[in-house]
């Protein structure tokens, strides 16, 4: 039983570094070596960062969409809601205005 | 309750320890609350980064300055110690008698903290030396405020690292020692997120001709 669990954590965070470092030096190899026009590689880079991130919270911290009693996952949700409006905001209104001033 | 139940987001320790288990489920989630705060506060600087970057004055641009093999390692260091840092959270949760496996991993993950600290400094020093300060320009005065802002984060988790072994030789592994080391877990993981982030839209953005 504890050895289970112990096999089943260690697995996670194998898991994790496995699929963190490959993900890393997917991006990496990309720009060391453009095979493809910059606004596709910078999509795919962008692509697997994000993937990557979800990686982390998955396998490092242990975040699941599993039904349990846990408001730790409302909140990310919510916090990276105010991020990405935060974020996308500040990024459309500068950039609309740097596009004016042009 | 079942040892698979989830109190918190991060390692339970349900399964070996439930008075931490059932202690960590209230400060773990205010720790959770401040991990979000400073998410935002990278969310921003992320923004202020992204407005400025092709604002470089005449000064140096980004592929002039940033050195893809130097950040590689970085990132690298990084993720091998999150790796360290979870195989130090397994020790605490199953090795309960015996502090030598937590502590051997602690100290590993400070020391590759501590490799990251060097190399990112390196790398400053480097830019400096190409001219490459805060105030040459709006690009770099980005740069700086939000990779040095990632480096104070690190800095801050060596330092809470020594604090917690110095804690663990006086108090030895009881359950306040432990719900600050799962904290501080969260906080060790979390800067590897912010990393993979400044990775992708400063370093391989910036060097991508």
């Amino acid at each position: 039983m504890k050895r289970d669990d112990y096999r089943r954590d260690l697995a996670s965070y194998v898991i994790g570094l496995a699929l963190a470092v490959t993900l890393s030096l997917i991006p990496i190899a990309l720009v060391q070596f453009p095979t493809w026009p910059r606004g596709t590689t910078l999509g795919v880079i962008f692509g697997l960062g994000l993937l990557q991130i979800l990686v982390h919270l998955r396998c490092f911290l242990h975040v699941s969409l599993g039904r349990s009693h846990r408001h730790d996952l409302y909140l990310l949700l919510f916090t990276s809601l105010i991020l990405v409006l935060m974020v996308v905001g500040s990024l459309v209104v500068l950039g609309d205005l740097h596009h004016r001033m042009h | 309750m079942s040892p698979r139940d989830l109190n918190h987001a991060g390692l339970n320790v349900g399964a070996t320890d439930h008075a931490t288990h059932a202690e960590a489920e209230y400060s773990l989630f205010g720790f959770w609350i401040f991990l979000m705060s400073d998410a935002l506060v990278f969310a921003l600087l992320f923004a202020i980064y992204a407005t400025l970057q092709h604002a470089t004055a005449g000064g140096p641009l980004a592929r002039d300055v940033f050195e893809l093999g130097s950040v590689s390692v970085q990132t690298l260091v990084l993720l091998a110690s999150s790796f360290t840092y979870g195989l130090a959270s397994l020790a605490m949760k199953y090795h309960q008698g015996r502090l030598r496996p937590l502590v051997t991993w602690l100290l590993v993950t400070l020391a590759l903290g501590l490799v990251f600290l060097g190399l990112e400094l390196h790398d400053f020093i480097g830019m400096a030396d190409k001219g490459a300060l805060p105030q040459r320009s709006a690009f770099l005065s980005a740069f700086f405020a939000l990779v040095g802002m990632h480096g104070v984060h690190v800095a801050s988790g060596c330092l809470w690292l020594v604090v917690m072994l110095v804690q663990l030789r006086v108090f030895g592994l009881d359950t306040p020692v432990k719900t600050r080391l799962m904290r501080l877990g969260l906080f060790w993981h979390f800067l590897d997120i912010v990393w993979v982030a400044i990775l992708s839209v400063v370093y391989l953005q910036g060097l991508l001709p």
